[in-house]
């Protein structure tokens, strides 16, 4: 008996925000869309091992956070006390499986088919799905959509429950006493920050001499300042040369020869893209020296027919990227004139307090060697934050120093991540800081500080 | 560190119309030393696979280009280095897409240059800080390309499944698949070509034909009766060859079919030159290879000059000075028979001549039905430029040297 053979006009292989982004975009097209996933469902690791989950849990730190803090307003809620089951089922059903139905329920509204199994490409026209619906997918064009999966620790193979990466921390299998973060990324803070709060003590180690390498160093401060409190301890420029299960604990080996012991470790030294065993080569598309698909700026890898979006085409790793990649391919697959041209692609970091960033940041603007005008402004001096008791806030421009036009824009404080938007659309569409200034914005609110740190600028 | 004096070499500027070509084969190394004029990189254009020389001395810095990459007029091919400095390594290719100073403007406005086909890098922004505006994106679409920004690299991807640059004038499609299975087949780099400059000249002049017929009884009979003097000496004689001449000499006598209107400046471009460019049939589609000085050239040169060039063109060995410079195109459409066609005039130019197939046929001579061989032509110009009485003037005098060949050899 012959496999299922069928054809379609684009085939999206990985069903998360960058594939499902680009097979409805398909639809609304007209072109015939297929999703390949391996757990036929969309969403992908953003909504069931990643932003999503991650959010909901570090709602559930804020909550504890603001009730603790309320105590300095004359507030007592006394000591929360912490079941950990509601907590699994509100963050798996309320949360991450309301969004999986809403999106199945797009799909099927868009008549993009989601097909379960493991997709290899046989050549650079046909897919084989290898699973329980086992066939052959002809196809017009391919967008490979496989994402990323987290890292292990270089140089360390131990298998262990003890050990986890992201994907298990986000089940909260239990609250550790003692948990040691490794890695002081976006990943390692947040989830360190859940862990503090649900009452875990967590040390964090950072190869590197910084928290958030990405992000200018004035930002950070307010971000260290309150993990230095929340953590037992921060320890920057240390390496973890060797993790031992001893059946009960997790024994750690930091630097040269120091041991600690953990109850739990989260490895969290970042992401890497998924292509192994996608049958790539049998295509003219390749992968860069570090292993991501290689794309011009319409998402066309060096075969006319294979497209790739998101994680696996580059840095930055994120679910935003991602589908504004998966709609500028449908686009370019549909013949339109799109290209991914994008100026900020901004990031957030959800911890307490939030940290955000777009566009160029100051020390990209002293390594390239730019000349640029820096506005700060202090939460110290925001009405809103006094009454929020957080003046743990910084709001900074960078603005070109010749024509006054934003360029970067990077906020610490809580609402960072909302604020950021404002920034976004400034340096996307190339407002000068008099433009921002001029504008009136709100009062009292943090958004006022963009505007104050604008007319910094003017004078 | 020593500074790198890095030079860059830009695509030059190709002519006709032309403003990009694929890379084809790179015939240098990141490292090597070369000659002037050594073959630096061989690339196609919609008309031709040509080589291109380096323009100096000098040891290859960097390669900013690949296989298959299509590159614009202007943009960085290879740099020169000062040949003491070390090699750059090859930049990761996502690395180097990414934009250190991107061109100020909002998103709608570069989605609207992409669909107007402008380089936003080559446009002056009006807006404040220097920000380029809608406005300032429809204008620059609206000027000819005269100069291309040098220095920064355009990748811009191959060519298929991009949209031609008319698309934006035709309203959508519908979905073809409701009827039946359909395939999308990505044109080919010479297809687009033409496709849109058919368009562009189809859009742009008021086209308006002539027909007549030339009585060639006479030619056909002085080129039988030459066609072994003119193997001794090489050639094989034509009657493209003659037309050619009988075109060349009329232009000389109508100089505004020999013209470019430029409607911006309100004035017609009148060219003191007559190079004919020459409609041929390549296996990959439609090329006009030009021949220069045509009114000057004794026939048996046009007629060897015209032989090579079409075999020149078939081989794929085009020049690029083959292709450019025409003023007037001629097209035979004989050898596939037809008894007439209006072909669409080669923009800029102002007219070009079909040639339909000679036939025998009965024609009143004297009160006696003899047999003439009747040469169908149609003339189609630009009617901004000339009028039907202009047209059919010039038709008659390129019909009348036909009917005259003793005339036209003796350059009367």
């Amino acid at each position: 008996m012959g496999d299922l053979v069928r054809e379609v006009d684009v085939a999206v292989v990985g069903g998360g925000p960058g594939g499902y982004s680009a097979a409805f975009r398909c639809a609304e097209l007209g072109l015939e869309a297929v999703i390949v996933d391996t757990a036929q469902r969309l969403g992908g690791a953003c909504l069931f091992d990643g932003c999503i989950p991650s959010k909901a849990l570090l709602h559930v730190a804020a909550v504890l956070a603001e009730a603790d803090r309320a105590k300095d307003f004359g507030v007592d809620f006394g000591a929360p006390r912490i079941s950990l089951d509601p907590l699994r089922t509100w963050k798996s059903e309320r949360v991450v499986g309301k969004l999986a139905r809403g999106l199945a329920a797009v799909a099927r509204g868009k008549s993009v088919e989601v097909v379960g199994g493991r997709a290899v490409f046989e050549d650079s026209r046909r897919l084989r799905v290898e699973g329980e619906e086992p066939q052959t997918i002809r196809f017009g064009h391919a967008i490979v959509a496989t994402g990323s999966a987290p890292s292990p620790l270089p140089g360390v193979d131990l298998r262990s429950e003890r050990v986890m990466d992201s994907t298990a921390a986000l089940q909260v299998p239990e609250i550790p006493a003692r948990l040691l973060v490794i890695g002081g990324g976006y990943i390692g803070l947040e989830l360190g920050q859940v862990y503090a709060a649900l009452g875990s003590e967590v040390t964090l180690v950072e190869m590197l001499d910084g928290l958030l390498p990405g992000a200018d160093r004035d930002l950070v401060q307010h971000l260290a300042r309150r993990c230095d409190r929340m953590f037992k301890a921060v320890r920057l420029s240390t390496r973890v040369t060797g993790l031992r299960d001893t059946g009960r604990v997790i024994e750690a080996r930091l630097g040269e020869g120091e041991t600690a012991t953990f109850d739990r470790v989260l490895v969290a030294v970042g992401r890497r893209p998924q292509t192994a065993g996608l049958g790539l080569e049998t295509t003219r598309a390749r992968l860069t020296d570090r292993g991501f698909v290689a794309t011009d700026e319409r998402g066309r890898t060096a075969d006319p027919h294979v497209w790739a979006v998101g994680d696996v085409t580059g840095e930055p790793m994120l679910a935003h990227r991602a589908m504004r990649q998966g709609k500028v391919a449908a686009e370019a697959i549909a013949g339109r004139p799109a290209a991914f041209d994008n100026v900020v692609v901004p990031a957030v970091v959800f911890t307490d307090p939030e940290v955000a960033w777009c566009g160029l940041t100051e020390r990209e603007a002293e390594t390239a060697g730019r000349v640029v005008k820096i506005a700060r402004l202090q939460w110290a001096a925001s009405g809103r934050a006094a009454t929020l008791g957080r003046s743990d806030g910084l709001t900074k421009l960078v603005a070109d120093a010749e024509t006054g036009r934003v360029l970067g824009v990077g906020i610490v404080g809580p609402g960072a991540g909302e604020l950021i938007a404002e920034g976004a659309v400034a340096v996307e569409t190339a407002l000068l800081a008099e433009d921002v200034a001029l504008t009136i914005h709100a009062h009292p609110t943090l958004s006022e500080t963009l505007m104050e740190a604008a007319e910094t600028l003017l004078r | 560190m020593k500074p790198v004096m890095a030079r860059p070499f830009v695509l030059p500027d190709l002519g006709e119309g032309l403003t990009e070509a694929e890379i084809r084969q790179v015939l240098v190394r990141e490292g090597d030393v070369v000659r002037e004029d050594a073959p630096l990189l061989e690339v196609e254009t919609d008309k031709a696979t040509v080589e291109i020389p380096s323009p100096m001395g000098g040891r290859i810095e960097k390669i900013h280009v690949q296989p298959g990459q299509t590159v614009k007029v202007g943009q960085v091919l290879v740099s020169f280095g000062d040949g003491t400095s070390p090699g750059t390594p090859p930049a990761d290719p996502l690395e180097s897409s990414r934009r250190p100073s991107p061109v100020p403007a909002t998103p709608s406005t570069r989605r609207l240059a992409r669909e107007l086909g402008v380089d936003l890098r080559a446009v002056d922004g009006s807006g404040p800080g220097g920000r380029v505006t809608d406005d300032d994106v429809r204008a620059t679409a609206a000027t000819p390309v005269t100069t291309s920004p040098a220095g920064e690299p355009t990748p811009t991807s191959l060519t298929a499944g991009k949209p031609l640059a008319t698309a934006g004038i035709a309203p959508p499609l519908p979905r073809f698949e409701q009827w039946g299975p359909v395939e999308r087949q990505p044109l080919s780099h010479l297809r687009r070509t033409i496709a849109e400059r058919m368009t562009l000249s189809a859009t742009l002049i008021p086209h308006v034909t002539h027909f007549d017929r030339a009585d060639i009884t006479e030619l056909d009979a002085l080129i039988r009766r030459n066609l072994d003097a003119g193997q001794t000496r090489g050639v094989t004689l034509t009657l493209t060859s003659f037309i050619l001449k009988a075109v060349a000499r009329t232009l000389g006598e109508h100089p505004h079919f020999n013209a470019s209107l430029d409607p911006a400046a309100g004035e017609l471009i009148v060219k003191r030159y007559v190079h004919l460019g020459v409609a041929v049939a390549a296996e990959r589609g439609l090329i006009v290879p030009v021949i220069r000085d045509v009114d000057r050239m004794p026939l048996l040169e046009l007629q060897r000059e015209l032989g090579a060039l079409a075999t020149r063109v078939r081989e794929g060995k085009a020049t690029l000075e083959d292709l450019r410079g025409g003023t007037f195109t001629v097209t035979n459409i004989g050898a596939l028979g037809g008894t007439g066609a209006i072909p669409i005039i080669n923009y800029p130019e102002v007219a070009i001549l079909g040639v339909a197939r000679g036939r025998e046929e009965p024609v009143v001579r004297e009160g006696a039905i003899v047999p003439r061989l009747l040469l169908p032509l149609s003339l189609t110009f630009d009617h901004r430029v000339a009028d039907g009485a202009d047209g059919a003037r010039f038709a008659s005098a390129i019909i009348r040297r036909l009917e005259h060949p003793d005339e036209l050899l003796l350059g009367l």
